[in-house]
């Protein structure tokens, strides 16, 4: 397998705050891997490294092989990014919104893209409706549908479920193993619901004070820890130290 | 490495989008600058009637609220489609494409000379109709000194988007408030003679006074004074390089401090 993420020795420091601590970790390729931390843990600021957001303080940051610093278009344009606290501009309608990215990705036959995506996600019937007016779960299908629009090798996914009632959240479960199982799509994914995690993840990475905690497979971790299930896991590390 | 006009394109479009359907962009185009031209208009008349030292009142003060007015359009659509994606909280979604901010802002740039154009095109067919004033009468100068004032304008934009990056939203009064803060020294209605002699260097550290003086010189002698001009460029130059290093001084500081999601609030 190959590293699609590689993190070395990542390092964030705020003032006097060091947010993330000499982070390592690899993802492979290929594979749906969480990214698992109480709140405070580092987790999203390393998300918003991987995304180029923000400037790490040290370490090294790889992906695909490539560094930002060096190949940042060619990185950016091979990711994309999807969470529910990140709205699509909700002044555009639907499609306008699809246009606007698909042509910011560069999306050759961006309308055959579109209508392959729209029939995938079954958002047809709101295209023309204003983003704005979309309900929460149609909102997350619209981020999915854009974050799959340049078809990336790497999904980076905050929190795709949270707010959303059990039925669409176990729909956008079998659509995101759908879509790693028929496009191939990595996705690194951040979530606080342990049982999907559980379900979805091939891999877990579990941060915690801006340091790797430990990583493996969810049935490794349960076993390793002799704990009933990964939430009993997480319970366990975040508790640890308390 | 180089810039691509297709996410250039994309930006413009996605602004042009809003446009189709907004009302206050449209009042932004049409309705203030239109009240603007009329009130100076019918004041220029009357002036005008009072035969004042047989000063071209007309002329001057509508050619001079045009131009104020392209110069102000140049820096809003800068600071507006800025501050349009961060309260539609769309940072997040532009900067994990491979978007440049070069290519942000000369999207901006286009977004700005379609708004001038326009506003240029209703400002001068109603000053032609209502109060017979042709502002094409200045010729090839206005060429020049319309780029000059547009460019201008871009940079001040990129200054106000740059405070609004270092400082937050709480800064975003200045994409509507920074043009009035240089308005009094850019001799916009009246000569640098006519202000006091202490703040005439000032006035000349502004590319827009240069355009001004120029217009007011086209207009009385029906010449184009190339030293207003050359004025302007090479402000306008020192400007522009200015802002661009000064914004990507701020962009660079918000990445690193971590910063540029928070200005989403």
């Amino acid at each position: 397998m190959n590293p699609i993420i590689e993190v070395q020795d990542l390092v964030k420091e705020f003032g006097t705050v060091r947010a993330v601590d000499g982070l390592s970790f690899c993802v492979e390729e290929g594979t749906i891997t969480g990214l698992l931390g109480p709140n405070g843990a580092g987790k999203t600021t390393t998300i918003q490294m991987l995304l180029d957001l923000i400037t790490p303080t040290g370490g090294t940051i790889r992906i695909m092989g490539k560094e930002y610093a060096l190949s940042r278009e060619e990185i950016l344009s091979q990711l994309n990014f999807s969470s529910p606290y990140v709205s699509l501009p909700g002044n555009l309608k639907v499609i306008e919104n699809l246009l606007t990215f698909g042509r910011l990705y560069g999306v050759k036959n961006l309308s055959d893209k579109i209508e392959e995506l729209v029939d995938f996600f079954e958002i047809r019937e709101f295209l023309k409706k204003l983003t704005y007016n979309l309900s929460t779960g149609q909102l997350t299908r619209l981020n999915l549908t854009k974050a799959l629009l340049n078809d990336p090798k790497l999904l980076l996914l905050d929190e795709p479920t949270a707010s959303l009632d059990p039925d669409i959240a176990d729909r956008t479960r079998i659509l995101l193993k759908r879509i790693q199982k028929e496009k191939g799509v990595t996705i690194l994914y951040t979530s606080h619901n342990m049982e999907e995690v559980e379900e979805i993840c091939d891999r877990v990475i579990f941060i915690q004070h801006g340091r790797l905690k430990d990583e493996g497979t969810p049935a490794e971790l349960v076993k390793k820890y002799g704990r009933e299930d990964l939430n009993d896991v997480f319970l366990h590390i975040a508790r640890a130290e308390k | 490495m180089f810039m691509r006009w297709h996410r250039i394109q994309a930006l413009l479009i996605r602004h042009l989008y809003l446009y189709q359907r907004s009302f206050p962009r449209i009042m932004d185009i049409v309705y203030w600058p239109v009240m603007e031209l009329l009130v100076w208009g019918f004041l220029s008349m009357y002036i005008e009637k009072m035969n004042v030292g047989g000063f071209n009142a007309v002329t001057v003060l509508l050619g001079a609220v045009i131009f104020w007015d392209f110069l102000n359009q140049s820096q809003k659509s800068v600071s507006i489609s800025f501050l349009e994606e961060i309260w539609e909280k769309n940072l997040l979604n532009i900067f994990v494409t491979p978007l440049r901010i070069s290519e942000f802002f000369i999207s901006t740039l286009l977004v700005g000379a379609v708004r001038l154009i326009l506003v240029g095109i209703i400002l001068a067919v109603l000053a032609y109709f209502m109060y017979s004033f042709n502002l094409f009468a200045l010729g090839f100068a206005l060429i020049p000194f319309v780029l000059n004032l547009f460019l201008f304008g871009w940079a001040l934009g990129l200054f106000a988007n740059a405070i609004i990056l270092r400082f937050g939203t709480s800064a975003q009064i200045l994409a509507w408030g920074f043009l009035i803060l240089i308005q009094p020294f850019s001799a916009v209605f009246y000569p640098v003679s006519a202000l006091p002699s202490f703040l005439q260097p000032i006035a000349y550290l502004l590319p827009s006074t240069y355009v001004f003086e120029g217009m007011r010189s086209v207009i009385a002698t029906g010449t184009v004074s190339t030293a207003h001009l050359w004025g302007a460029v090479i402000a306008n130059v020192a400007y522009l390089l200015f802002m661009v290093w000064f914004f990507f001084k701020m962009f660079a500081y918000v990445k690193r401090e971590g910063k540029l999601l928070k200005l989403e609030g």
